[in-house]
């Protein structure tokens, strides 16, 4: 069996799959429901879930005809509070940017510093071990209070959830790069700075790497729920203000390009890593 | 008799007379108290009064010297003359202005509700503008982000609901901030909604173990809800669940079956009815007919620091509020603000709300033109009233000095004076009597009103 027909019958199976959620998804909507009788008079002033049965979950094609419209105009600016999917999305990586290049900038020296340290290792052990697992967005209200900025709030938060991951990683990385590389380095007389370059980092690139990987995700599912929060500006303020209209035809959409970002995101990092990775 | 009549009717006392300056006498003031503001003419009309009176006033410091003046030459002479030597349209229009705004650029918070109706159709409608702002209205997730936004200055004023600034003030779940209402936005304009299936269940005393929304716990909603459910002998805090759900979700959460109804601002129960998952089972106005809903609120701090902008801005507010009050502006709002920019709602829905022929849920069409209705007059009386009713239902302990609280945070002095500057007709007091189910509040007795209810926490 070669590799071309496995991914070719993938393919298949895949789009098999999404033909059939499709198909189920579009039965499902279908507008069944009976409808009471109503004067005109008053049919005119209700929805047409009330008045045609149509059902309140929108179907494929109202799902897609709205995406069309979508991305006709991407980038349509209406004033502060109205911008097109484009223009959100783009707030929103560059949030996410932000928070996450800070993180990186803090994690890999830090882990660095901890990973060759032993001491330093176990003494802020505890403290990383209690500050992982609180959810990010539970740091919001306390850095809305503290920072007394929404934007910057945000960014915290970002910052703040991806930041653990690539400490542990590259701490781990560091801390288990091969004795005997190190040993070699130091018989050569390998200065201190020149060692963590040349041998530790490259050694403990893969690890880092795959830290660096998680937090994006990490990063990336955090922001929508943060700006739903705040509001403003992005992808998740625009699905919040889609469900305030209970436009539940844009949330899908919103979903959809959450979904697909996320997964670019991901593959960049992850081309990186197959970059950096070394075969021993 | 105020500084909008006619200032060149000989008949006419410039100094004494009433407040509103409408009618010759207080007492005939009064009898016909205009609660209403109802914008006298046009805007520039109404300066050029105001303006003219002023001339007149100095230029006749006598009533008798300008009376015969007027009887002799008659009005328009007098007009004729008195621009000729005096450029009365050029302070016309130095005084529409005001002073110069500190902060031109302003940011102003709302949520996409109904109630915020004034704050946001100024932007669209060009009210900021014609006052010298440049204002952008921002769409804010919920109430107690809107508080840290306005709290933390990202926002200038924003859109809040009547009790917070005074909770904010107090120091009731925020940090106390001195906080001020000069306008309320809007009043009656909520709705007691309940789940399609409970058609039958009209009489609250049947209500017993339900689950309640209400948007937020500083809110007319809670106090208002509260307040019917135990006048019908149901206690809110043992007999019934009230959630504090954001508006949007109201909605899902009724066709969800999380809960059994919700007292909401407008437009969510006209949407909840516009959707077909509840029914319209009674108008805010019809427990209490006026009784305010939200306010326009700014820190002490900004007042301060930005005086002429803050004036600026409430002037644009209350003649967005005037101009929203009539009811044939209605159809027009509705478009302005239904945009995704702003409320994000169907305009059929909107104007329901506005103009108050609706759809009840029950397959009748309903019209009651006060549905939701707009006056910007802060009344102490109403902080009073809200400052009761925490104190009934424990948000408060201890004692509280009602009527100091009310005269920091609702100025009624300040918009009093603005709006008699802008040649609207503000009421005499800033304290007035009203009924809450048919139950008489009086704001100088507070403590009485609390111990008349025999629902209420104990404290």
């Amino acid at each position: 069996m070669t590799t071309t027909s496995l991914r070719l019958r993938a393919g298949l199976v895949s789009i098999v799959l999404l033909a059939a959620f499709l198909g189920i998804w579009h039965l499902a909507t279908r507008s069944t429901a009976s409808v009471a009788t109503m004067s005109p008079e008053y049919a005119k002033l209700m929805g047409l879930t009330a008045t045609q049965g149509k059902s309140a979950m929108p179907g494929p094609l109202d799902v897609g005809a709205k995406l069309w419209e979508h991305l006709k105009r991407p980038f349509y600016d209406n004033g502060p509070n109205d911008k097109g999917l484009g223009i959100q999305l783009a707030y929103s990586i560059a949030r996410v940017g932000t928070g996450y290049l800070l993180a990186v900038l803090v994690a890999i020296p830090l882990g660095f510093l901890i990973g060759m340290s032993p001491l330093l290792s176990k003494a802020l052990d505890p403290f990383i071990q209690v500050l992982k697992p609180i959810s990010p967005l539970a740091w919001m209200p306390l850095a809305l209070y503290t920072i007394k900025d929404s934007s910057i709030s945000a960014i915290f938060v970002i910052f703040i959830c991806s930041i653990w991951p690539m400490l542990l990683n590259t701490v781990f990385g560091v801390a288990s790069v091969r004795k005997e590389w190190i040993n070699v380095a130091r018989t050569l007389e390998v200065g201190t700075v020149r060692r963590a370059f040349t041998v530790i980092l490259p050694a403990a690139a893969p690890t880092i790497l795959t830290g660096m990987r998680i937090s994006i995700g990490i990063a990336w599912l955090v922001i929508v729920a943060a700006e739903m929060l705040v509001g403003g500006t992005g992808i998740g303020y625009f699905v919040w203000n889609e469900w305030n209209n209970l436009s539940i035809t844009n949330v899908i959409i919103a979903i959809l390009l959450i979904g697909i970002v996320g997964m670019l995101l991901d593959q960049i990092l992850a081309r990186f890593t197959r970059m950096v990775t070394f075969p021993e | 008799m105020s500084t909008f009549d006619n200032p060149f009717d000989p008949d006419r006392n410039l100094r004494a007379g009433c407040v509103c300056g409408q009618h010759q006498s207080a007492a005939e003031h009064e009898q016909a108290t205009a609660l209403r503001c109802d914008p006298v003419e046009s805007e520039e009309k109404r300066y050029e009064g105001v303006v003219a009176s002023a001339v007149m006033r100095a230029m006749f410091p006598q009533d008798v010297a300008r009376r015969a003046f007027l009887k002799s030459v008659g009005a328009s002479t007098a007009l004729a003359a008195l621009s000729q030597f005096f450029p009365l349209k050029t302070a016309t229009e130095v005084f529409a202005q005001g002073g110069a705004p500190e902060k031109k650029d302003l940011k102003v918070g709302f949520i996409p509700i109904t109630c915020a109706t004034p704050i946001i159709m100024a932007a669209p409608m060009g009210f900021y503008a014609k006052h010298g702002l440049n204002v952008e209205v921002v769409k804010t997730a919920g109430w107690a982000v809107i508080r840290d936004k306005t709290i933390n200055k990202e926002y200038d004023a924003a859109h809040m609901l009547a009790p917070m600034p005074i909770a904010i003030s107090l120091g009731l779940g925020a940090n106390a901030i001195p906080f001020a209402v000069p306008a309320i936005e809007n009043i009656n304009g909520q709705g007691i909604v309940l789940a399609a299936k409970h058609k039958d269940k009209r009489d609250p005393k049947d209500w017993k173990g339900m689950k309640f929304a209400i948007p937020f716990d500083y809110s007319m909603h809670n106090y208002l809800l509260r307040y019917y459910l135990a006048e019908h002998g149901l206690d809110p805090d043992t007999d019934v669940q009230l959630r504090s759900v954001p508006p949007p979700e109201m909605v899902a959460n009724l066709r969800a079956d999380n809960i059994d109804g919700f007292l909401a601002p407008d437009n969510i129960c006209q949407r909840a009815i516009y959707d077909g998952v509840g029914f319209m089972h009674l108008l805010s106005k019809e427990i209490w007919d006026g009784h305010p809903c939200c306010s326009f609120a700014a820190s002490k701090e900004f007042i301060t620091t930005a005086p002429n902008s803050f004036a600026a801005l409430t002037r644009a507010i209350v003649d967005a509020t005037a101009y929203a009050s009539k009811a044939e502006n209605r159809k027009q709002i509705a478009e302005a603000i239904a945009p995704a920019n702003y409320i994000n709602a169907p305009v059929t829905v909107l104007e329901q709300v506005l103009t108050g022929t609706y759809a009840d849920g029950l397959g009748g069409v309903k019209t009651d033109a006060k549905r939701v209705d707009f006056d910007p007059f802060p009344w102490q009386s109403f902080a009073v009233w809200m400052l009761t009713q925490m104190k009934r239902w424990g948000q408060i302990k201890g004692d509280v000095d009602y009527k100091a609280v009310a005269e920091q945070v609702y100025l009624a002095t300040d918009t009093k004076k603005l709006m008699t500057e802008m040649g609207l007709s503000p009421p005499a007091t800033a304290y007035k009597s009203f009924a809450v189910m048919g139950k008489t509040f009086d704001p100088a007795k507070p403590e009485d009103y609390v111990a008349s209810f025999k629902i209420r926490k104990a404290s």
